[in-house]
């Protein structure tokens, strides 16, 4: 039983009819909700909303479901999984309420995490609809989380890279090629992760194996990822393969999840099968999870909501599953879900915040396309911008260009920009690791060597023949 | 403190990355060196123009009358190409629609209509749309065209061919109904691929067999990548002709035409499968 809203201002009526309606109404403008045809119809309209959303109570995000209990697993999720106590400090307030509070100095760090069991998706979209930007910045540097596996990552003044060495064939010396580039710009800690070309076990475990003996070799710290189905990558691990971190994307409705071939059995059993192997040294976050606003009305899976909420309840699933790194790939999409570079930074800053008030290690893939209204530009002020709120990770490509994917993405020049002009560092592991290889000159003032490490310089002794 | 480069040192402002020869081994831009921690002016100004390249393939418009012109010498056709138009009225239109896209005006649908109301069948529809780089379409169109009526030419069916047909602002499922309307038992789309940064004129090639409105990626086969630097012409052309004969003799299209050799492991381009950062 959808219950309708109504406010009256000036001479003007307004109704919505629905909590959905009201959420999308009151989100601000991206092409996303445009297409789906749940944007507010006037500017004067999604303020209404906002206001409207700011005097509903939070419990009612438990009374009134979006998506219904008995037709979508996520929902049954959030809702089981609500912890009451977590939540009793809080369930007096309303929206408007709420981001006063989180904004507030009782919201210390401590008071967020304990917070966080109470704290569902919905709760969370809803606040952030009222939050400028700087609000989704300070609030989201007081929650911190931190996750490990061979490094930490996640903690303060800390700011980590996946160092992202894709190619169009998977070729092998081409990838070597660009993890070297990465690791001597500092790239890696909080993981060097393919996407493969070809999506198939076989071909999985050949790069799985790739990335395993450079980290044994050089000892580093670090773990590995090939971006390939889950159900791939259980595949590897039966046949033995070198598997540190279970890749997924994964969205906020249960239609989207199947639509990309999988469910929460499916996760659970990944999670399980991935700790069995005990290969972490200093944590035991095995997932690895990718996400992005507009996934589930381009599955067509939406049930009508606005996409930043859809997105938000994807971090309900991620936070089931005990992640070592979850990425919001904010600008890859497309236009058609995030116009420009103004949509683009907003959506990053809003999945960041979300992500972080629920728990979740989130990192963002600050990208775009280029059929996007976007550029360079627009990348340094969300990578600075995500600095600033405390982000736990960055991608790292050579160049920006990503080669087999076709998109831009943060270089690791841009990365070592970000920790020389905010001040923050690599995981600590790494950072050790960085200084011993003698990758950096000074490792506390982000100075690099100027010469090539003796161990490296061994290495590239090995290339194969037409090098010169 | 390293010194200040001056006129009586030589101490280089930019420092370059001893491992820059591996860029013999990838595209991609590695060993760019490094002022400070920050990409050198050079390196910087090339991505710029890649970037600009690219927004212009996704924005210049579709010279339609040059490459209708083009097409009809080219392939020596008795009448010009049909021209189409999709509901996106323009670019920043396009590019926030993809629903619009994917159907035509209904202007077109007119002209679609009376080119084929004698009613008669053909075996292939060839749709010519700009997608997201007119310039793909504008480069690559009427040679691989040529390859493909060549190819088409010597094979041992015989292909009844209708009127070819430019789409501008056009995705790829327009050429669904361009190809129903047409009474066409397949269609072809040849339309310009999201560009990318080394690749603004990449020509993707769309078959689906029994062509309607409506119809999900799962039925289209694609070649991808078709260009001077990518997939050549005669190979794209050769590829396709392989998929068609396949799709006219089993009369589907899609996944379950598939090659399924799925698990396939592919070796890469260089001459060694040895990573040489871990060779003894």
């Amino acid at each position: 039983m959808a219950q309708t809203y109504h406010t009256t201002v000036g001479s003007r009526r307004y109704r919505f009819s629905g909590l959905a309606e009201l959420m999308a109404k009151a989100t601000p403008p991206r092409s996303g909700d445009r297409l789906a045809g749940v944007m507010a119809e006037s500017a004067e309209e999604r303020v209404v909303a906002q206001m409207v959303l700011a005097e509903l109570p939070l419990t009612t995000f438990l009374n009134d479901a979006l998506i219904p209990y008995e037709q979508d697993e996520i929902t049954r999720l959030i809702i089981d999984d609500h912890d009451a106590k977590a939540f009793a400090p809080l369930k007096h307030l309303t929206v408007g309420d709420f981001r006063n509070w989180l904004l507030s100095d009782y919201a210390t760090s401590e008071a967020l995490a304990a917070a966080r069991p109470g704290i569902t998706p919905e709760m969370a979209a809803a606040v952030s609809k009222l939050m400028r930007n700087q609000d989704l910045m300070l609030v989201a540097k007081k929650c911190q989380v931190t996750t490990a596996f061979r490094n930490t990552i996640g903690l303060p003044g800390r700011l980590s890279t996946r160092l992202q060495p894709n190619h169009p064939t998977d070729d092998v010396t081409g990838i070597a090629a660009s993890i070297l580039d990465g690791l001597l710009y500092g790239s890696g800690d909080a993981v060097i992760g393919i996407n493969p070309a070809t999506d198939n076990v076989a071909q999985s475990i050949k790069l799985m194996r790739l990335m395993d003996d450079v980290i044994q070799k050089y000892e580093i710290p670090t773990q590995s990822c090939v971006l390939t189905h889950v159900t791939n990558t259980l595949e590897a691990i039966e046949q033995g393969a070198p598997v540190d971190l279970v890749f997924q994307s994964i969205g906020g409705t249960e239609a989207t999840n199947r639509s990309f071939g999988f469910d929460l059995s499916t996760l659970a059993e990944a999670e399980a099968a991935a700790q069995t192997l005990n290969r972490g040294t200093v944590g035991r976050n095995v997932m690895y999870f990718e996400t992005g606003q507009g996934s589930s009305l381009s599955a067509d899976a939406h049930h009508g909501l606005d996409q930043q909420t859809c997105e938000a309840r994807a971090y309900a699933v991620a936070r089931k599953f005990n992640p070592l790194l979850v990425n919001t790939v904010v600008g890859f999409i497309g236009p058609e879900y995030l116009y420009d570079g103004k949509e683009i930074t907003r959506a990053g800053l809003e999945d960041h915040f979300c992500g972080k008030l629920l728990g979740v290690p989130m990192g963002c893939d600050v990208c775009y396309t280029n059929h996007a209204n976007a550029d360079q530009n627009d990348m340094d002020n969300l990578l600075t911008l995500l600095g600033v709120a405390g982000c736990n990770f960055v991608m790292g490509i050579p160049g920006s260009d990503d080669i087999m994917l076709n998109y831009q993405t943060t270089s690791f020049h841009d990365a070592l920009y970000a920790r020389r002009v905010l001040g923050l560092k690599a995981a600590p592991e790494f950072e050790q690791w960085l200084a011993k290889m003698q990758i950096f000159q000074d490792v506390s003032t982000h100075r690099l060597n100027d010469q090539l490490p003796a161990a490296f310089a061994n290495s590239l002794r090995h290339l194969p023949k037409g090098s010169d | 403190m390293p010194k200040q480069p001056t006129q009586e040192t030589t101490a280089p402002i930019v420092i370059e990355n001893p491992w820059e020869r591996l860029r013999a081994f990838t595209d991609a831009r590695i060993g760019l060196g490094r002022a400070g921690v920050s990409l050198p002016t050079k390196q910087l100004l090339a991505f710029q123009l890649a970037h600009a390249q690219a927004q212009d393939a996704v924005h210049c418009p579709l010279e339609c009358q040059a490459l209708a012109d083009e097409l009809t010498q080219a392939l020596g056709l008795n009448t010009a190409p049909l021209s189409a138009h999709s509901r996106a009225e323009d670019r920043a239109i396009y590019l926030q629609r993809p629903d619009y896209g994917r159907r035509l005006n209904e202007h077109s649908r007119q002209t679609l209509q009376q080119a084929a109301d004698s009613g008669q069948r053909f075996d292939l529809a060839m749709v010519i749309v700009d997608g997201l780089s007119a310039l793909a379409v504008q480069q690559n169109s009427a040679p691989f065209l040529t390859a493909l009526y060549d190819a088409l030419g010597r094979d041992k069916n015989e292909w009844q061919l209708a009127p070819l047909t430019l789409v501008e602002q056009g995705r790829v499922a327009i050429g669904d109904e361009v190809g129903a309307l047409l009474n066409a038992d397949a269609v072809l789309v040849m339309i310009g691929e999201r560009p990318g940064l080394s690749s603004p004129d990449s020509l993707g090639l769309y078959m689906t067999w029994g062509p309607e409105v409506g119809l999900k990626d799962d039925r289209r086969n694609c070649i991808s990548n078709v260009r001077p630097a990518g997939l050549a012409y005669e190979e794209a052309a050769r590829r396709l002709l392989l998929l068609l004969t396949e799709a006219r003799e089993r009369k589907l299209s899609g996944v379950t035409l598939k090659d399924r050799s799925e698990d396939s492991v592919l070796e890469g381009g260089s001459s060694s499968t040895r990573n040489f950062l871990v060779a003894d």
